[in-house]
């Protein structure tokens, strides 16, 4: 885990409404139930990724000990515990996928952003991973990016996306409730 | 044999996302019906005699579970919808919460005032996390129209409904590894017994059931068991979503009747369309990336000669020596062209990454089997690694807490039974395996 000093450990408001909304959805006690959502708000907060001052904080807003929150942050891929770029792209190379080329579509995207997986390109913009099965078997190959999926790809819905990526034209979504979903 | 549509009968009707659309085509009735005109058990009685079995991948009598729930007084109990789906293959559950959503609320509604839950959570894998917001938007409609909150319809009932996203594990669609994350903790699997019907979520008494298995009670109540247990064949009543990929010409969801046979499935234009660019078919995973892969001939017909159907029984017919598991209804194609040992090593890799690492059979034998199948497939491999697949499989089947063991083994132990000659010739022309693939010459027809 990495203990770098972060830029930014103080939650918005708007932040500290919806861990609020989350707790009330577990009974009196049970509040840690709501760790693994507001992990994902606090990621989405400090810039995509979880540092040990961020787990703390969490840790604090939900009245556990820090190692609890540590514990679940390494266990489940969602979370990134070392920096990752502004886009981080995760591409499925599960079975269904492979069939369909997700290995070429890796090797393709490694070379167009000259890394290799689980890097970040130096201007801090692309992040490449590979994730296991993401559910989108019959529309493979396929990449997430934040709250999207990107599918039946191809070399040339791939340049397509990055090059929106670097026009700045691309929704990443967010774990903050849509104000306009509720009525 | 004509597809009679249960789930998404109305899944071609423009707008049955929203909550206006969905009412206006009868959406909610079975709510109505259940509250106003039935006693919890008899929601429960209704579900067991529809034969509903759990449509996640264990084909478990949804209403038998249902039974096992413990009622100690002045417990809470709790109702928690597996919408983890993970399972290499399956794409339905996330199929019907974006295209109805309000289905699966309805059903939560109905299953939960049969258990008499006062709170239910959907526990949706975090990947989903569009749906989240889809399904948090459905229950806010529910709960503006009446049908979530406090004294629902004015039946006394009430009842709250959340939706809790994961983080990223396979694992947590195993119920207990479920409710440990849905208390915000690693996903490691529970020790049975006790099993959730006695201690489930913070010790109380917990049903777990799949999408697809909550989404089919809205219509067992509505139109009543018998209706929907005359549809399918024997003990596999009702429809089943089979969502289907690889290489075909028409990957996707299809509702289907259990009971359709498995050629048809494929080569139907209705639903899979063919082999894609008029291939040969090799093999197919008929329920998920865990359940055996059969060869085509296999698929095609039981060890007996009988047309394979897609249902419980037929697909499990010959136990695991010629036969499958419906599962999931993951159903994966393979053409000609497919590798048999890169796929097998693929899988591996996936369980190996998702085992949550409790049990030694599970944490070292899926590492092993996944380099020993990484040398094979890169030309690496030694004749008695065949064999030592095999007994390392069968060293972790039974031996874990879980079943992700079993599950990791038999793709392993299955592809070895059947296509044992395309791994003995990856050892034997390791150039010329990584030059071609092995294609259809000279595979096993003698297991059967």
């Amino acid at each position: 885990m990495n203990n770098n000093p972060h830029p930014s450990i103080e939650f918005s408001l708007e932040m500290m409404a919806e861990v609020e909304r989350i707790k009330g959805q577990f009974p009196e006690g049970k509040q840690k139930s709501a760790l693994l959502r507001v992990l994902h708000l606090a990621q989405e907060e400090a810039g995509g990724w979880l540092n040990i001052p961020v787990m703390n904080q969490v840790a604090k807003m939900l009245g556990i000990q820090p190692i609890e929150v540590y514990e679940v942050a390494t266990f489940y891929t969602m979370y990134n515990l070392e920096p990752v770029g502004k886009y981080v792209l995760e591409v499925c190379h599960t079975g269904p996928c492979a069939i369909e080329g997700a290995e070429r579509i890796i090797g393709y995207l490694e070379q167009k952003l000259g890394i290799g997986v689980g890097h970040t390109t130096p201007d801090g913009m692309f992040s490449l991973k590979t994730v296991e099965c993401m559910g989108a078997c019959g529309y493979a190959p396929m990449m997430q990016v934040g709250e999207f999926y990107h599918e039946k790809l191809s070399e040339e819905k791939i340049d397509r996306f990055i090059e929106d990526c670097k026009a700045g034209k691309v929704n990443v979504g967010s774990w903050k409730i849509d104000k306009l979903a509720i009525n | 044999m004509a597809t009679r549509k249960i789930l998404l009968a109305n899944d071609h009707i423009p707008g049955i996302q929203t909550y206006e659309v969905y009412r206006r085509q009868g959406g909610y009735r079975s709510v109505e019906k259940a509250l106003k005109n039935m006693s919890p058990d008899d929601v429960v009685e209704e579900v067991k005699r529809s034969g509903l079995r759990g449509r996640g991948g264990a084909g478990f009598p949804t209403g038998m579970k249902w039974s096992f729930l413990a009622k100690p007084e002045g417990v809470p109990r709790y109702l928690l919808c597996n919408a983890d789906e993970s399972e290499p293959g399956t794409f339905k559950d996330r199929y019907l919460m974006e295209r109805i959503p309000h289905l699966l609320v309805e059903g939560m509604i109905c299953a939960s005032y049969a258990l008499g839950c006062r709170a239910s959570y959907i526990y949706i894998r975090g990947e989903y996390k569009w749906i989240v917001k889809i399904l948090e938007r459905a229950i806010e409609e529910a709960y503006a129209n009446g049908w979530l909150g406090e004294n629902i319809l004015g039946s006394g009932y009430s009842l709250d409904l959340y939706v809790a996203p994961g983080a990223g594990a396979y694992i947590c669609g195993e119920e207990t590894a479920l409710i440990e994350s849905l208390e915000g903790k690693r996903g490691n699997p529970r020790i049975k017994p006790p099993f959730p019907a006695l201690k489930g979520l913070w010790d109380c008494p917990t049903v777990v059931n799949n999408v697809e298995s909550i989404c089919a009670v809205a219509p067992v109540i509505n139109d009543g068991a018998e209706a929907y247990a005359a549809v399918g064949v024997g003990k596999s009543t009702g429809t089943k979503l089979i969502s289907a990929c690889g290489n075909i010409n028409n990957p996707g969801v299809y509702e289907i009747e259990l009971g359709l046979p498995v050629e048809e499935f494929i080569y139907s234009d209705e639903y899979c369309g063919g082999i894609k660019n008029g291939k040969q078919l090799k093999a197919v995973v008929p329920g998920g990336s865990s359940v055996p892969i059969l060869p085509a001939q296999l698929i095609l017909k039981t060890a007996n000669g009988e047309n394979r159907l897609l249902t419980y029984e037929s697909l499990a017919d010959g136990g695991f020596q010629s036969g499958s598991m419906l599962g999931s209804g993951g159903f994966i194609v393979y053409d000609e062209d497919q590798c048999i040992v890169r796929n097998t090593w693929n899988f591996s890799r996936f369980y190996h990454h998702e085992s949550c690492g409790q049990c030694s059979p599970c944490r070292e034998g899926t590492g092993w089997m996944e380099k020993v199948l990484h040398r094979l497939e890169h030309g690496h491999g030694r004749m008695q690694d065949v064999d030592l697949l095999v007994d390392i499989a069968s060293k972790i089947e039974g031996n874990t807490i879980c079943p992700l063991g079993d599950a990791a083994a038999w793709p392993v132990a299955s592809a070895i039974r059947h296509f044992r000659d395309e791994f003995e010739w990856h050892v034997r022309e390791p150039q010329l395996s990584q030059q071609r693939n092995y294609g259809l010459a000279g595979q096993t027809l003698a297991t059967v």
